[in-house]
């Protein structure tokens, strides 16, 4: 790992709050020599405490490049990632994930599912012992019931539907109360409406806990209804071309989706993907070109 | 009442074909009039099994033994190497060309090299016996432990999971599937590793029973043999497949977890 740590406001002036998470001239680029791709051209980007920033674009633009980045899962081939002023790995940040493959253990019931984080992550993980009856059982409880899963904790993954599986997968994200919660399309194997459900329990997830979100997903309306960025990445090699606030009011519902600004915001935005997917359908591979 | 109906039609057909072939058996001896040095009928066999029994009981004992101490030592070999193989990508190709060579030996054919490096006897068993099960305990947990999903995975990282978390909460229970379907299969060849080093070169088990029955021409104690390494077998088993559905019930989830 690179040694170096310094503050990442030293260059950016002192404009505005400081970032939580800040990419500077990141990339990523996979295989050596000739064979070598770029995913992610070099990217700056800052993103604030609490908010709730979705990444959208044409597949394979490298959206969940820069998740794994942020979740220390892929180290930048050049440039640095911030968390919180220093590089990343420096400040133990508490993290969720969240995928669209629920991938929950399926010989533990929901409730022990929900609490595997906690017996891991410290400082709970200390406590694990002599609080999974008591106090931690209470939280994932609570938890349960504020998805939308109360009376479920004895059930086992099996036994759910798809879309109960992934409200628990969010819990497991959340229970540990992380600063930051990464999903990578976690909505996205579900049916329309238990969707819109899930949308409607993300967005009170969020208020209540005031935490900052990354989202990546393909769905533009899902973008627009739950997010408070919206940041449209270009095809491979991946970059930022839009970068924009969606200041409409909260909470949102189902049937703002189809107000006029609504509609116009998802129209822009598709309109950029489409022109950056080349117009053509086929995205264009031209590695190299940022 | 309708359960025990249930368990009825569900047992009887094997009941009865296992019934059907031994009745198949003594008919056909029978009336084709075979001779118990070719073929005893199975009424025999029992015959011999119950007037032999003083002296067979110490040659099963025998058996058992060396075949329970060798797939011990080979299923806790094979876990440890399973488990080292699975977790790490260079320890899989490092050792798997070498696991593989190892595997394809005839494992008889190791047997006089025991023979000569420990003598006759009971060592020589329990060896052939624990290296013949290494190999299935090896492929399957290094399968289970290697194909836990890349979002899990990627999940328990950013949960800053150290390897022994993962391997203790996710890989070693996700892989215990693989690891009870390796054991059925080990316990059976560990009987054969145990019967065959007996018959090359013990004074003791049923292996070397059966020879000494079948060279003074006592064809039902030899099939007696048999019987005693049948009704070993399936009771080993039939044990693991009691542990196996207890702790992995929820790999074969549809028919009893959702009436708990």
């Amino acid at each position: 790992m690179n040694a170096q740590v310094r503050s990442a406001e030293a260059g950016t002036g002192a404009a505005g709050p400081a970032p939580f998470i800040e990419f500077e001239n990141a990339s990523i680029t996979y295989g050596k020599g000739a064979r070598a791709v770029q995913a992610l051209a070099p990217t700056s980007l800052k993103i604030t405490e609490g908010e709730f920033m979705a990444l959208v674009g044409p597949s394979g633009c490298g959206k969940s490049t820069i998740l794994k980045m942020v979740g220390e899962l892929l180290k930048p081939s050049t440039g640095y990632v911030f968390v919180a002023g220093r590089e990343i790995g420096a400040n133990p940040i508490r993290i969720g994930m969240a995928y669209q493959n629920p991938t929950l253990l399926p010989w533990l019931n929901i409730r022990d599912n929900v609490m595997l984080p906690l017996k891991i992550v410290p400082p709970f993980r200390q406590a694990f012992r002599a609080k999974r009856k008591g106090e931690f059982r209470d939280r994932v409880e609570a938890l349960l019931k504020q998805v939308g899963l109360a009376g479920f904790a004895e059930k086992y993954p099996y036994q759910l539907s798809g879309g109960m599986m992934q409200r628990a997968n969010l819990c497991r994200a959340l229970v540990h109360d992380p600063d930051l919660l990464l999903l990578d399309e976690p909505f996205g194997a579900l049916d329309q409406f238990t969707r819109e459900e899930l949308w409607a329990v993300m967005q009170d997830l969020w208020l209540s806990k005031k935490l900052t979100v990354m989202l990546v997903t393909h769905d533009l309306r899902e973008a627009a209804y739950l997010a408070s960025r919206i940041c449209v990445m270009s095809a491979r090699p991946g970059r930022i071309l839009d970068d924009q606030i969606v200041d409409l009011p909260r909470p949102r519902t189902i049937d703002m989706t189809f107000q006029p600004d609504f509609v116009e915001l998802n129209q822009k935005l598709r309109a950029m993907i489409v022109g950056a997917r080349g117009g053509t359908g086929i995205v264009s591979h031209q590695p190299g070109t940022a | 009442m309708e359960r025990i109906l249930d368990t009825l039609r569900e047992k009887g057909a094997s009941t009865a074909l296992i019934l059907g072939f031994f009745v198949a058996w003594e008919l056909f001896c029978l009336v084709a009039n075979i001779s118990d040095i070719l073929l005893p009928r199975p009424t025999q066999i029992v015959a011999a099994l119950v007037k032999f029994w003083p002296a067979i009981w110490p040659h099963t004992y025998q058996t058992l033994y060396t075949t329970l101490v060798g797939f011990s030592i080979g299923v806790a070999i094979g876990l440890f190497l399973g488990v080292l193989i699975g977790s790490s990508r260079l320890a899989y190709d490092t050792a798997y060309p070498l696991l593989v060579g190892f595997s394809s030996i005839p494992k008889v054919a190791v047997v006089p090299i025991f023979v000569l490096w420990y003598g006759a006897g009971t060592v020589p068993a329990i060896l052939t016996a624990m290296i013949i099960c290494i190999f299935p305990i090896v492929v399957n947990v290094a399968t289970g432990i290697a194909t836990v999903e890349p979002e899990l995975e990627d999940v328990m990282k950013t949960l800053k999971a150290s390897k022994l978390d993962i391997l203790w909460n996710v890989s070693l229970p996700r892989s215990m599937p693989y690891f009870f379907a390796a054991l059925k299969v080990a316990i059976t060849l560990a009987f054969v590793g145990s019967v065959v080093a007996e018959t090359v070169a013990s004074n003791r088990g049923i292996g070397n029973m059966m020879m000494i029955a079948s060279s003074s021409f006592n064809v039902p104690l030899v099939f007696a043999g048999l019987f005693v390494l049948a009704g070993l077998g399936v009771t080993l088993y039939v044990l693991f497949s009691l542990i196996e559905h207890r702790v992995t019930g929820w790999a074969h989830r549809k028919t009893d977890l959702a009436s708990p």
